[in-house]
């Protein structure tokens, strides 16, 4: 491919940024000083597309923004067509292509902020600071629900910080430059600055019984000595004794299920990647948890960081895989921290490279982070974010196990369910099957919101009981925005409980509505929620998510049956011509509130 | 005759009821057209692999629970398909909408018979709705982009890029509704990869992108498609042999297009072909 470059030039630190990534460029043709050499031959640097969107971040995480100079070197670094790399950037909603200051505001005005008062920060904040764009963003969910409303400080510099603020008071973000945060997750603390102990988070921190959660705000997530104390890797000493067919039959016997939201057999899923002759093999965990109303994957990841490294190993031993990826979204800076010090600490120890354990088995894990995208988390977007590709689902077939990451055969994985995989191997898939565990993401007006683990089959009410409720509860959004609101208490959290119920466990969303939130503006919020993620492939999700929002507005005007109807006509087409999950559900929500909740009831 | 390839396998498969038999890897619009189906198409492009997104070409397949996009499904022995069922129709009607809704779809070809033929009412919406209207780009003397009538079908991302030209000169960038066909940064098509081969031109279903001479034709209101001839000839400009479609109005060449059924060529030309036509 011949490359064409308009001539613009990176800036200094710019080209800095880039380099610390890439290290220096090696000939003209990347980037690099021109020599006699490089006239003489036509050495052109490899394809390195995978690389964009971690360069991309390296500049934004450093300047705040991407200037066309910037861009053009990254392409130049990596052969990149410029007007590709920029429809890549564009795609991901914690990049600008525009100066903006340092540093930016993200401010939650999501579903469960919604019902914490978020309206009354974020209209301060618009007092003082002026209308969004530049200094603040109205932010989809944060993934801090529990301490709603909440806010998140990025900013750029080396190193880059973020700030947490929740729950987030109209008097607490005074300022939008506020005092110079610590830098992210150093060591021993890996923290961040505003945030609290992740066990604040998980309300039964420390009971006993837990299975997912028995560790977190127990043992110390940043020592490996801990985790090894507390139980970790016997499973992946299990795993060895029972070799990859003997971890997929367990898995199977178990009878585990994705818990990302689709609820796939996790051992159909390996079986088949297991049995593909293609290679190599990939295993992807998706940590990209953007549902909102959702923050297990989270709690998990700060908690107990050593847990997801060894079910990762064990996953990739089972299907055989070398190389696994973990993909977080990018608004998780201190889950991110503790991770990057969880792999590199298991890579210094032997438990990730060559020969782990000395079983012979080589398997690395590589930390990708999403740049604010929903649609990545869906399994094929994630597949095109890593490749460097915009965020776009593929079609399926081919399902990723035969052709994912790179084409090849991929396994992809929720962390939840992958930590999962622990248990079902330290007691025995019966063991585990007895009392199967689940995690639900509880939110809203609650007593004690956070982190819970049931196991399958309490209901709905039992939760409530536990969380305690505020004010008079009206409906509960199971789910998140791609679910449903029930009011029905007495259903069995199960997939086919809900499913009776006509919701979905979806990602283990448990948000309460009082009387006191105004249904039709949650509703706008969802609806802007689905046009904001759509990634604009299909015409029914691209233009349907618009039309649905433009009816809402109008129906929270005036009743109108012709829009209700409308409403109804798209969302069946949103949900029946839709590429991939997100336009196929964007309808839920709204559907289950007008029809339970009658929220356009005249 | 000697088959060039070994011969693919057959498999029978059910539309609206009635048997056809397909080779093995066609699609279910294959499937259709071998049935005598008329399908409406937008995205599909017969020299490109379908990026499956308009999804006006949706099907009903037995036991699915979604609707298949005939263009890039492949049929499958024993399927059963309904191209004509409630279902397929309502959601074709209401993408029809939605697009007649928010693009100008006035220059492409059938829109208003399919819209008529499903009973779609782009008006629904009311004066209000979103649109991607916006002035056209006129940055250079050969053809002019016109986003307004853009459908995003990425035909022209890909005829550009690895699928034909291999040169990228342009992308999708943005998200959602927001979403346009765009060169880095934006920047006019004289600044950008663009080597003004037109095979963009020769793929785009709806007009949005035009010879310079039709676009101007058309504000003038002089351009008259039933004035027309079209005379296929060999491109004189170098070896190859390219074939060249001369469309000619008032004896004058107004745009140049190739046959798709060309094995070589498949439609595409290089600047010389497509536009060298001053020299004729
Ligand atoms: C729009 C959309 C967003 C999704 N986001 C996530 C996500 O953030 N995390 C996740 O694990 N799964 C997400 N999923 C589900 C994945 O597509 C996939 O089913 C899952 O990662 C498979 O892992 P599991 O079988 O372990 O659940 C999403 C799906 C859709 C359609
Ligand atoms: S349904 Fe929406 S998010 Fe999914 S591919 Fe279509 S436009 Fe993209
Ligand atoms: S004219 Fe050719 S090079 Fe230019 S944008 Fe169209 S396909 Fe690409
Ligand atoms: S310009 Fe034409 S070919 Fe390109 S995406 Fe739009 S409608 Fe399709
Ligand atoms: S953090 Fe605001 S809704 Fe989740
Ligand atoms: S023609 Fe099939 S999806 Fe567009």
């Amino acid at each position: 491919m011949d490359l064409r470059f308009r001539g613009a030039q990176p800036s200094q630190e710019e080209r800095a940024a880039v380099d610390d990534l890439l290290g220096p460029p090696a000939t003209a043709w990347e980037g690099g000083a021109r020599t006699e050499l490089d006239l003489r031959m036509a050495a052109r640097a490899e394809e390195a597309r995978d690389l964009l969107l971690p360069a991309l971040h390296a500049v934004n995480d450093r300047i705040g923004w991407i200037s066309e100079g910037a861009l053009e070197y990254i392409c130049r670094r990596l052969t990149i067509p410029p007007a590709e790399a920029y429809g890549v950037a564009t795609f991901y909603s914690l990049f600008s292509l525009e100066p903006r200051p340092q540093r930016v505001l993200h401010v939650c005005t999501d579903l469960a902020c919604q019902a914490r008062g978020a309206q009354v920060v974020r209209d301060r904040v618009e007092e003082r600071f002026g209308p969004p764009g530049k200094d603040w963003h109205e932010s989809p969910c944060l993934g801090m629900c529990e301490r709603a409303p909440a806010a998140l400080a990025l900013e750029a510099g080396q190193p880059h910080r973020a700030e947490v603020y929740a729950p987030a008071t109209p008097e607490t973000i005074t300022t939008i430059t506020g005092a110079a945060p610590r830098a992210n997750g150093h060591a021993p603390s890996l923290e961040v600055a505003g945030e609290t102990p992740v066990k604040e988070a998980v309300p039964q921190a420390g009971e006993p019984g837990l299975v997912l959660l028995r560790r977190i705000g127990v043992v110390d997530p940043a020592s490996l000595d801990d985790y090894r104390a507390a139980g970790g890797y016997t499973a992946l000493r299990r795993a060895f004794e029972l070799g990859p067919a003997g971890v997929i039959r367990e898995v199977l016997e178990s009878g585990l299920v994705g818990r990302g939201g689709a609820a796939f057999p996790t051992g159909r899923k390996w079986e088949a990647a297991a049995r593909q002759p293609d290679h190599p093999h990939y295993l992807v965990c998706n940590a990209d948890e953007s549902e909102p109303g959702t923050f297990k994957d989270r709690v998990v990841m700060e908690g107990d960081p050593y847990a997801l490294v060894e079910a990762m190993t064990i996953a990739a031993y089972a299907t055989g895989c070398a190389k696994g990826y973990l993909y977080i979204r990018g608004e998780y800076p201190r889950a991110t921290a503790r991770l990057q010090h969880a792999i590199a600490t298991a890579r210094s120890r032997g438990l990730l490279g060559d020969d782990i354990l000395g079983k012979g088995l080589s398997f690395d894990i590589e930390l990708r982070r999403g740049a604010g995208a929903y649609i990545c988390g869906e399994e094929t977007a994630i597949f095109n974010s890593i490749e460097g590709q915009r965020g776009e689902p593929r079609s399926k077939p081919p399902f990723p196990v035969e052709k994912g990451l790179f084409g090849k055969p991929t396994v992809v994985n929720n962390v939840e369910t992958l930590v999962n995989v622990l248990p079902i191997l330290e007691r025995g898939a019966q063991a585990y099957a007895a009392a199967e565990p689940k995690l639900f993401c509880v939110s809203g007006a609650v007593e004690r919101p956070g982190v819970y683990e049931l196991t399958f089959g309490t209901t709905l009410r039992e939760l409530l009981d536990m969380t305690g409720t505020t004010g008079t509860t009206r409906a509960v959004l199971l789910g998140g925005a791609a679910g449903a609101f029930v009011t029905e208490l007495d259903i069995p959290l199960t997939f086919e409980g809900t499913r009776n119920a006509g919701a979905t466990l979806g990602s283990g969303v448990v948000l309460v509505i009082d009387d006191t939130v105004d249904l039709r503006r949650l509703l706008l919020r969802i609806a802007e929620f689905f046009r904001d993620e759509s990634c604009g492939q299909c015409v029914p999700c691209r233009v349907g998510t618009v039309r649905q929002e433009e009816a809402l507005h109008r129906l929270s005007r005036r009743v109108d049956d012709s829009d209700l109807v409308l409403l109804r006509e798209v969302g069946q087409t949103m949900r029946d011509a839709s590429i991939c999950g997100l336009g196929q559900t964007a309808w839920n929500a709204v559907e289950s509130a007008i029809d339970r909740l009658g929220v356009f009831n005249r | 005759m000697i088959p060039l390839q070994p011969p693919r396998r057959l498999i029978d498969v059910q539309i609206d009821g009635e048997a056809v038999r397909v080779p093995e890897g066609s699609t279910i619009l294959d499937a259709c057209q071998a049935a005598g189906k008329d399908v409406p198409t937008l995205c599909y492009g017969d020299t490109l692999t379908p990026k499956n997104a308009c999804r006006v070409c949706v099907v009903e397949v037995e036991g699915a629970r979604t609707l298949a996009p005939a263009c890039s499904r492949k049929a499958e022995a024993g399927m059963k398909v309904g191209t004509d069922t409630e279902r397929a129709r309502q959601s074709r009607k209401v993408v029809l909408e939605l697009l007649g809704s928010s693009t100008d779809l006035s220059t492409t070809p059938r829109a208003a018979e399919w819209t008529a033929e499903y009973g779609a009412d782009p008006e629904r919406f009311g004066d209000d709705a979103a649109t991607v209207a916006q002035p056209a780009k006129v940055d250079n003397d050969l053809y002019v982009r016109d986003y307004a009538k853009c459908i995003l079908c990425y035909k022209c991302v890909d005829a550009c890029g690895e699928q034909w030209q291999n040169t990228f000169a342009i992308a999708v960038a943005g998200r959602g509704f927001d979403a346009t066909i765009s060169t880095e940064f934006d920047a006019p098509l004289t600044d950008s990869a663009c080597v003004y081969c037109g095979n963009c031109v020769e793929v785009c279903p709806t007009g949005a992108l035009s010879f310079k001479t039709e676009f101007d034709m058309r504000a003038e209101g002089t351009w008259d498609e039933s004035k027309q001839t079209e005379t296929t000839t060999i491109c004189s400009y170098c070896g190859v042999g390219c074939n060249l479609t001369l469309h000619v109005q008032d004896n004058k060449i107004v745009k140049v297009t190739s046959p798709h059924d060309n094995p070589v060529t498949k439609g595409n030309l290089c600047v010389k072909g497509r536009f060298g036509y001053g020299y004729v």
